[in-house]
């Protein structure tokens, strides 16, 4: 019954070439040897090398690793508290304005983010730099996590919390216990995605930083206003390369444990 | 703070980057008067246990979410000064008695009356709308062929879906500039297959802006779609045609109604983020290009007129707030269904 | 039911099957799910396929609607070639077990389906769905939606908008699979009811076997892919073809012995259970020392203390537990040899009192006509 016809075939190949060929096409030219962008000058991994030699970019990428990092470790913690609120806490004092703020900042524009916290941080005078970048990151971050563990505790029943206090476990220890271990993969790629959003936001760190802390998607920003340079396409190949590796890897991971549990399931089944 | 020195060469400290990064976090005002608020907070309430916990990610959210957006309300209402900070005070003292509440509407005043906000806000509307419903178009016949594709491609093809995701949204915009310009590769592309013997402008259009939303915000289309349609049950595509439904037939009668709920939280999570876009009108739109998003950053960072740019935000958020409102009561409403 | 009114088709000779199912095979990728199968079914019948989970008779089903295809082979429906033709061109229709109810039509909506595809006129569409809400008592339900009716009621709503075409055959794949035992037990006479007041066959997937036993004229029992046997709901219980038969329908005792000669009765069956031969009635060309089994029901054991007379089939033993069901009690023997057998009587006073305990030193009897004697 479920046929998958020519149709579908066809609506996927284009779908997934228009998904793709730009990001191919940009890694390709990352290694012409050629400055013009549509010109092909043969094979060269030279802006590479040069990309090694630019001081500044490399500063700028050490500061985004390291507002990655904390903001995506704050926003882990932050997050996972706020899921379990969510899904488990039912019914408490301010739930609605809670869930809103936790909504509110995905679809949120990232203009209106970046500025209203630029404008709390200069109300307080607070100076701007990795720090300020840092908090504007685990803001919305922490609620993509919430939102990655809460749908992760729905999948299963709360029954499992339920034995656990009937049988005598106070409620933290059953969290560390009991909660978090199951909600540990979710926890784990809401740190992933957390890190990558803060890799990726340009908006929201050019309001929130100050003098000297410049973040890679601002250094490639203002040299995108300038044009195409193979340099930065070199750049982009890194960033999609290592990400790309990233979420393969973690997904093979996953695959291979859904194997084994598959595996130990079967083996189970047969010991009837 | 002060030691805003230690602050950017602290990687080079001798503690490790983490350690150092949590050092510095813990001695960064915000962070302690955050921690101390939760600590006085909880003791004010006589919080423990439960609630303690709920107030953290809760704190965190007012403080750096909600307290923000009051604060930006409050801008809108002042005047452009040169100063630092570049605004007029709202709240001041008079002879260090009198408390002066000083409103101006001035930056309102100039939303309504210079048609260039007007139509930018128009424009970013239009522009959403349409890039919605292509992304639609698109995402529709590829999330409907992923799942009818066979069991074993399935992951591979989420993961593809979800792979440009992760990687950097300005690098899959920069990506189409090199092929989107007049001397770019899709014209060199056409021009050689003889369809085009000009070079056809689609950088720094309107076009370009569709084709560039349209690709970034694919896979949130896509990802809504498939997890509705791959829920569907078969039955129900088996039971109309035993009843003598055709496929086609069935795909209209049952399959489109079926997934109305997909296809609204998709178009949502598009349009939603699209309006107050900045990046894509910015490199890929042209000067005539007009979106709210960019309107109010030129505002920001080129004009420096800080309570403009702030009543801009302001008006984009009344704008957003009906479609988030309505996407959270549909998201919380699709929760309790599945529940 | 049937018996009453003589029904038997199948042994008329001059009668033509409606439905032909003629050596079908049905594979997917290496798995063989149907293994060239053939079955007919005549006209008014009610036929059940039973058998364990995964044995294909889902897929059997799913062939005869028309979603999926046979590898090998061909179906037959009124001598008309159905193999090929898909499911919406198809005059049969299917309740399945999901019900598979459209969500977001209201009941009359998705009673009037299958009569809208086919172009029926509106005002005829009403009529046809409100006389068959009518015969599915659901009249005031007809503007609800399916997921505020309860499970009953959606199950009649699934069976109404399967009956409205007027099918050739009905196929019902667990049809009463997701009611509670008592709504099951009062449905399964409804739906009997129904189809004798239609004049639709039916075929109905079920693993229960006491439903197939009750709703249906002939049984297919069904297991690997073939049909073990076909017989009326008392033949399979009562002379069941093999062991896999009569352990799969109701409960069994089965001895394994050698035949020993034909004897007093029809067969002797010597076994380790038994001091003495075992005689059956039953008549069997094998070699001598062949392996046999004897089958007893365990309403057909007797029990008692004292060693019964008139039976040649008596086997000693110890009580080791009694499980007390209302009407009758079951009672658990061991056999010196360890073997475990079961018995059933009728409590037929009403005496808490009982004759035969725990631990107690019991005969176990059978007539050489109760026992079934197994080559399988």
């Amino acid at each position: 019954m479920k046929q998958f016809s020519r149709f579908n075939l066809i609506s996927l190949l284009l779908g997934f070439s228009f998904l793709y060929l730009p990001i191919i096409i940009l890694i390709i030219f990352s290694f012409n040897e050629s400055k013009l962008v549509t010109v092909w000058g043969g094979w060269s991994t030279k802006w590479y090398a040069e990309l090694l030699q630019n001081q500044g970019i490399k500063d700028a990428a050490w500061v985004t690793l390291k507002v990655a990092f904390i903001s995506a470790s704050v926003a882990a913690v932050l997050g996972t508290i706020a899921g379990m609120t969510l899904s488990r806490f039912g019914r408490f004092r301010g739930r609605t304005l809670f869930s809103g703020m936790i909504y509110a900042p995905m679809v949120m524009p990232d203009v209106i983010i970046g500025l209203s916290l630029l404008l709390m941080f200069v109300a307080l005078a607070v100076d701007r730099g990795i720090a300020t970048i840092t908090i504007a990151h685990i803001t919305f971050s922490l609620c993509y996590v919430a939102v990655v563990v809460q749908s992760r505790l729905s999948s299963f029943d709360d029954s499992i919390e339920e034995a656990a206090l009937d049988l005598g476990c106070t409620p933290a220890k059953t969290f560390l216990f009991i909660t978090l271990p199951v909600i540990f993969p979710a926890v784990i790629s809401g740190w992933l995605l957390a890190f990558t959003l803060s890799l990726d936001d340009l908006v929201i760190a050019s309001f929130t930083s100050g003098p000297g802390s410049t973040t890679l998607p601002m250094k490639i920003y203002s040299q995108v206003r300038l044009g195409v340079t193979p340099e930065i396409n070199a750049v982009s190949t890194i960033l999609v390369g290592l990400v790309a590796c990233g979420v393969l890897l973690a997904s093979y991971i996953n695959r291979r444990q859904a194997k084994q549990r598959q595996a130990d399931e079967q083996m189970a089944a047969q010991a009837d | 703070m002060s030691n805003k020195g230690v602050l950017i060469t602290g990687g080079q400290s001798e503690m490790g980057p983490l350690a150092a990064a949590q050092m510095r976090l813990a001695s960064f005002a915000p962070y302690r008067w955050f921690v101390a608020a939760i600590i006085w907070i909880a003791d004010k309430l006589g919080l423990r246990g439960r609630s303690l916990v709920i107030a953290m990610p809760y704190l965190w959210l007012l403080v750096f979410f909600l307290l923000p957006f009051a604060i930006v309300f409050k801008l809108s209402f002042s005047e452009i000064a040169i100063a630092i900070p570049p605004y007029t005070p709202i709240v001041s003292w008079v002879d260090g008695i009198y408390l002066r509440l000083q409103l101006s509407f001035e930056s309102y005043q100039l939303l309504f009356e210079d048609s260039l906000y007007i139509k930018a806000y128009l424009n970013s509307i239009k522009i959403a709308t349409v890039s919605t419903l292509l992304t639609l178009l698109i995402g529709y016949p590829m999330a409907y062929g992923m799942v009818r594709a066979p069991k074993q491609w399935r992951t591979t093809l989420l993961m593809l879906v979800i792979l440009p995701f992760w990687t950097s949204f300005l690098i899959r915009v920069y990506a189409w500039i090199g092929i989107l310009k007049t001397k770019g590769l899709l014209n060199l592309l056409l021009m050689n297959l003889g369809i085009i013997s000009e070079p056809l402008t689609i950088l720094n259009t309107n076009v370009a802006v569709y084709i560039g939303i349209v690709y970034s915000y694919l896979p949130f289309m896509i990802l809504p779609l498939y997890a509705n349609l791959e829920k569907l049950d078969g039955s129900l595509l088996e039971a109309a045609a035993d009843l003598g439904c055709g496929p086609f037939k069935a795909f209209w009668t049952i399959t489109i109604p079926l997934s109305t709920a997909g296809i609204v939280a998709g178009c949502f999570l598009v349009f939603i983020p699209a309006v107050g876009e900045f990046v894509i009108p910015d490199l890929l739109g042209g000067s005539d290009t007009l979106m709210i998003g960019k309107t109010l950053w030129v505002e920001f960072f080129n004009n420096r007129d800080w309570p403009l740019a702030s009543a801009v935000a302001v008006l984009l958020l009344l704008i957003l707030i009906v479609p988030i409102v309505l996407f959270q009561k549909f998201q919380e409403r699709a929760n309790a269904q599945s529940a | 039911m049937h018996e009453n009114k003589e029904f038997y088709p199948w042994l008329d000779a001059k009668q033509k099957p409606y439905i032909q199912i003629e050596r079908v095979t049905k594979k997917f990728g290496d798995f063989v799910a149907i293994d060239n199968l053939s079955l007919d079914i005549y006209r008014n019948e009610f036929f059940a396929l039973l058998g364990p989970s995964g044995c294909g008779k889902t897929t059997l089903l799913r062939m005869l609607a028309g979603f999926e295809k046979p590898t090998e082979g061909r179906i037959l429906l009124d001598g008309e070639d159905v193999s090929s033709v898909p499911p919406h061109q198809r005059l049969v229709n299917m309740m399945f077990q999901s019900y598979a109810l459209f969500p977001h039509m209201t009941v009359e909506k998705n009673i009037g389906f299958g009569l809208k595809q086919d172009k029926v006129p509106a005002a005829q569409i009403k009529k046809r769905v409100d006389d068959m809400l009518e015969l599915v008592q659901l009249g005031q339900f007809a503007r609800r939606k399916p997921h505020q009716l309860s499970g009953g009621q959606r199950q009649r709503v699934a069976l109404a908008r399967s009956l409205i075409k007027q099918p050739k055959l009905l196929l019902l794949d667990e049809p009463l699979g997701a009611l509670d035992k008592k709504l099951r037990e009062q449905t399964q006479f409804e739906l009997m009811n129904l189809q004798e007041e239609l004049g639709i066959t039916f075929m109905i997937v079920t693993h229960d076997q006491e439903e197939a036993m009750t709703v249906s004229s002939r049984i297919g029992l069904m297991i690997n892919g073939d049909l073990e046997q076909v017989a009326t709901p008392s033949e399979l219980y009562e002379t069941p073809k093999s062991r896999f038969v009569a352990e799969f329908i109701g409960d069994v005792n089965l001895l394994e012995g050698r035949y020993d000669g034909s004897g007093e009765f029809g067969l002797t069956m010597v076994c380790k259970e038994s001091d003495s031969a075992i005689q059956s009635t039953q008549r069997l060309d094998v070699a001598h020392g062949t392996t046999i089994w004897a089958a007893i029901r365990p309403e057909k054991l007797e029990i008692s203390k004292q060693r019964p007379e008139g039976t040649p089939n008596v086997l000693k033993g110890k009580v080791w537990d009694i499980g007390y069901g209302g009407s009758f009690s079951t009672y658990h023997v061991h056999l010196p040899n360890g073997k475990a057998m079961t018995a059933v009587r009728a409590n037929r006073e009403r005496s808490l009192e009982k004759s035969i305990t725990w631990e107690d030193d019991v005969y176990l009897s059978w007539a050489p006509k109760s026992a079934v004697i197994l080559t399988d």
